[in-house]
């Protein structure tokens, strides 16, 4: 075996792009020989897609996939080394369990007494000892998973892909395989790649977690650094519960948010815009004098293990788990520790996009119209008498060759119920949302491929069909050379 | 009296009876008795040793099966390709496929002829191939739809999981697609092979004046032989119901699976 190749496999700048008008856009990640790495995400993030491309079902439109320092993005799934413990299982109905865990070994042309003595040793792995001849649609979910699994672990592949393989078990059975899978992990060596949605699984079992949303690498860590140090709001809201607010630095290593003044331990400099994240764990109750910031207790509920306590401090809403409960109404204090605090640099997240002059002159959307002045925009123009716009020699512009881009900030917009009513200049469905402390931000996809990040203070559910209004002296303008 | 659920299967129940039971009953009657009344197996007897009616059978067998064969050949890579391609207009390519079941048997035949007789020039001189075409056209979309559907049906990622395994496109098809397929092949072939023992018209229209089983079972019956045509019947009900049974295990598993059948 080469030394040379630390990393089993290496995916290189891989794009993919469907003709749905999804995407995955220039991924890389590298996986080391022997590594539990999961990929993280909600549906519809690209996880799969990765997968599938390592497998082979897939082919990148773009990129290299380096096994073992050689490129396998083009080789057909029977040409490489890796197996699929798939979804859904996919084991063949029509032949017995022996026949499913040796099909990949008959593929290879093995000797009959070596297949028959590979089966029997993987089924001791499963725990399924004396299952050959039982047919697949005698076992239960749990004992198919298991089949599963060995079907692709007896052909000793180089690297075994896992897609979501514990979703159709029930928790407890979930919560079985979760700790045989690591067993087997840590016995045979092999490099796992584990696709998941669940972040529990991911933090209980992996030695690295990618986390992935929309097609883009979020954050890669282990499972530590993405819990203590999310690198962005999305991370931090999907692994774990979190306090997410905006705020800003006020000096050295001292932060304002939520209505308070807190010490942390990140250097940033003063003045930046941030978004801090606390952990509900992270924050202690006290008396209102003590508390660097104050509020009155909204909601106490019983978790079991800790108490669920979410306080209302002005127009922030602060969740806190404590193993010491609150009652309803009382104010309260809250403090934190420095190391509580994770601040991240706050994303930009103006909402840019092109708008399109039309043949009249005049500039339009979704095909309707924005009343603003072109000539002021567009410098040294003026109108002629058929009210088009003409430059300093009079010559009238040309529509295509005029790009203009427009920019609103996501609290400038407003979502509607009404997706007909005039002023609503687009149409989209909720996409994702995050809960901001006092405000929501929501992602609007809408249909002409553009989304759109709206900050608004009610709840609006995800998938809701809403139109956006835009005022038109909230939106800057400007020209695209 | 009080209304039950059996209530209900009561108009069944009747229907099998005057329909099926019944004529069952006179059938086996009439094959076993001669003119008078009496119990005999000389019909029985005459079938097997008569050379024409066993001439008919195997003639029958011999177009049964060709066409099946070609209806076969023919379906399978058609099913196979409209069920696995992208193709968005898929549904209007299978209605072409079924479209000619709507239209009247005897004008296709008739417009069937036609064609024939421009390429062949009389039709007298092909009447075995003329016959086997002429049931393949008839039965073709039998054959097609069962098979397209557990085609359909399959699950995706087991073509995934052999390829995943290393099986290369042939070998996935050998040995996952085409053995899950069986039970729509098995459909297909019930449907189309018992239907092309007795489908006399089709051979009288095309001008093939050699006997199948079901030309034989009328002659006899214009001939007021009822004893003799009886008994054809029965050994042809008793054909059909040995390679009913044959299939019978792949029909059962089928009827869990979801079944092929239209």
């Amino acid at each position: 075996m080469e030394t040379a190749h630390e990393n089993i496999i290496e995916l290189k700048h891989i794009s993919k792009i469907f003709d749905d008008g999804f995407s995955l856009l220039d991924f890389n990640l590298e996986v080391k020989r022997g590594e539990f790495v999961t990929i993280l995400g909600p549906s519809g993030c690209g996880k799969t897609t990765t997968l599938r491309m390592i497998a082979g079902f897939d082919l990148p439109t773009e990129g290299d996939i380096l096994l073992n320092g050689k490129d396998i993005s083009q080789l057909p799934p029977n040409m490489r080394p890796v197996n699929t413990v798939f979804q859904r299982y996919a084991l063949f109905p029509h032949m017995n369990i022996f026949d499913n865990i040796a099909f990949g070994l008959k593929q290879k042309k093995m000797a009959k007494d070596e297949i028959r003595k590979k089966v029997k040793k993987v089924l001791e792995l499963v725990d399924l000892e004396g299952f050959e001849k039982r047919s697949i649609s005698t076992l239960s979910g749990g004992q198919q998973q298991r089949v599963a699994i060995a079907r692709a672990l007896v052909n000793e592949p180089e690297i075994l892909l896992l897609d979501e393989p514990l979703g159709a078990l029930d928790l407890k059975m979930r919560k079985e395989m979760q700790i045989e899978l690591k067993a087997m992990h840590d016995e045979l060596g092999i490099t796992f790649i584990y696709v998941t949605h669940d972040q529990e699984e991911a933090l209980t079992m992996s030695d690295k977690i990618v986390v992935m949303s929309k097609g883009k690498i979020q954050q890669i860590g282990t499972p530590e650094d993405i819990y203590n140090e999310p690198q962005n709001a999305f991370v931090a809201d999907f692994i774990g519960e979190s306090n997410i607010f905006n705020g800003i630095m006020t000096g050295p290593m001292k932060a304002r948010f939520a209505g308070g003044q807190f010490q942390c331990v990140d250097d940033v400099p003063e003045g930046t815009q941030i978004t801090a994240v606390i952990r509900p764990e992270d924050i202690t109750i006290t008396t209102p004098a003590e508390g660097q910031i104050r509020g009155r207790v909204s909601s106490v509920i019983f978790k079991g293990m800790h108490y669920e306590i979410t306080v209302q401090s002005g127009r922030y809403e602060v969740v806190i788990q404590s193993t010491r409960s609150a009652t309803v109404g009382d104010l309260v204090g809250m403090t934190v520790e420095p190391d509580g605090i994770h601040i991240m640099i706050a994303e930009d997240h103006t909402n840019v996009f092109p708008v399109d002059m039309n043949r009249d002159h005049k500039l339009e959307f979704n095909g309707k119209k924005l009343r603003t002045s072109l000539t002021q925009l567009i410098k040294g123009t003026r109108r002629n008498e058929d009210n088009m716009l003409v430059n300093e020699n009079g010559e009238v512009l040309d529509p295509e060759k005029i790009h203009i881009i427009a920019a609103i900030e996501p609290m400038d917009i407003r979502m509607t119920d009404d997706v007909d009513a005039e002023d609503v200049l687009i149409e989209g469905t909720i996409s994702n949302l995050i809960y901001k402390g006092d405000h929501y931000s929501y992602v609007i996809n809408t249909e002409l491929g553009q989304d759109f990040i709206v900050d608004d203070e009610y709840l609006w559910n995800l998938g809701d069909q809403i139109g956006l209004i835009l005022p038109i002296e909230k939106i800057r303008f400007s020209l695209k050379k | 009296m009080k209304f039950s659920r059996k209530t209900l299967g009561i108009p069944y129940a009747l229907f099998l009876l005057l329909f099926v039971v019944i004529p069952l009953i006179v059938l086996f009657y009439y094959a076993f008795t001669n003119g008078q009344g009496q119990f005999t197996l000389k019909n029985l007897i005459g079938f097997f040793t008569d050379p024409n009616t066993l001439g008919t059978l195997f003639y029958s067998l011999l177009i049964a099966i060709c066409t099946t064969l070609v209806c076969l050949l023919i379906a399978y890579p058609v099913a196979y390709i409209l069920a696995t391609s992208k193709l968005k207009k898929k549904a209007v390519i299978i209605m072409l496929f079924v479209m000619p079941m709507w239209i009247n048997f005897s004008l296709r035949i008739t417009a069937l002829k036609e064609i024939l007789t421009l390429i062949e020039g009389n039709l007298a001189y092909h009447p075995f191939l003329n016959s086997v075409i002429g049931m393949t056209y008839d039965f073709l979309p039998f054959m097609i739809l069962p098979i397209y559907n557990t085609i359909a049906k399959l699950d995706p990622f087991l073509i995934e999981a052999a390829r995943d395994l290393g099986a290369d496109e042939r070998k996935a098809f050998l040995h996952v697609t085409l053995p899950l397929s069986v039970p729509g092949i098995v459909s297909g072939i019930s449907m189309v092979f018992l239907p092309a023992m007795t489908n006399y018209v089709v051979l009288d229209m095309l001008y093939n004046s050699t006997y199948i089983m079901g030309s034989l079972i009328g002659s006899y019956f214009s001939a007021y032989n009822w004893h003799g045509g009886s008994m054809i019947a029965l050994v042809l009900l008793g054909i059909i119901c040995v390679f009913t049974l044959l299939m019978g295990g792949q029909n059962e598993e089928d009827a869990r699976t979801g079944g092929a059948v239209l």
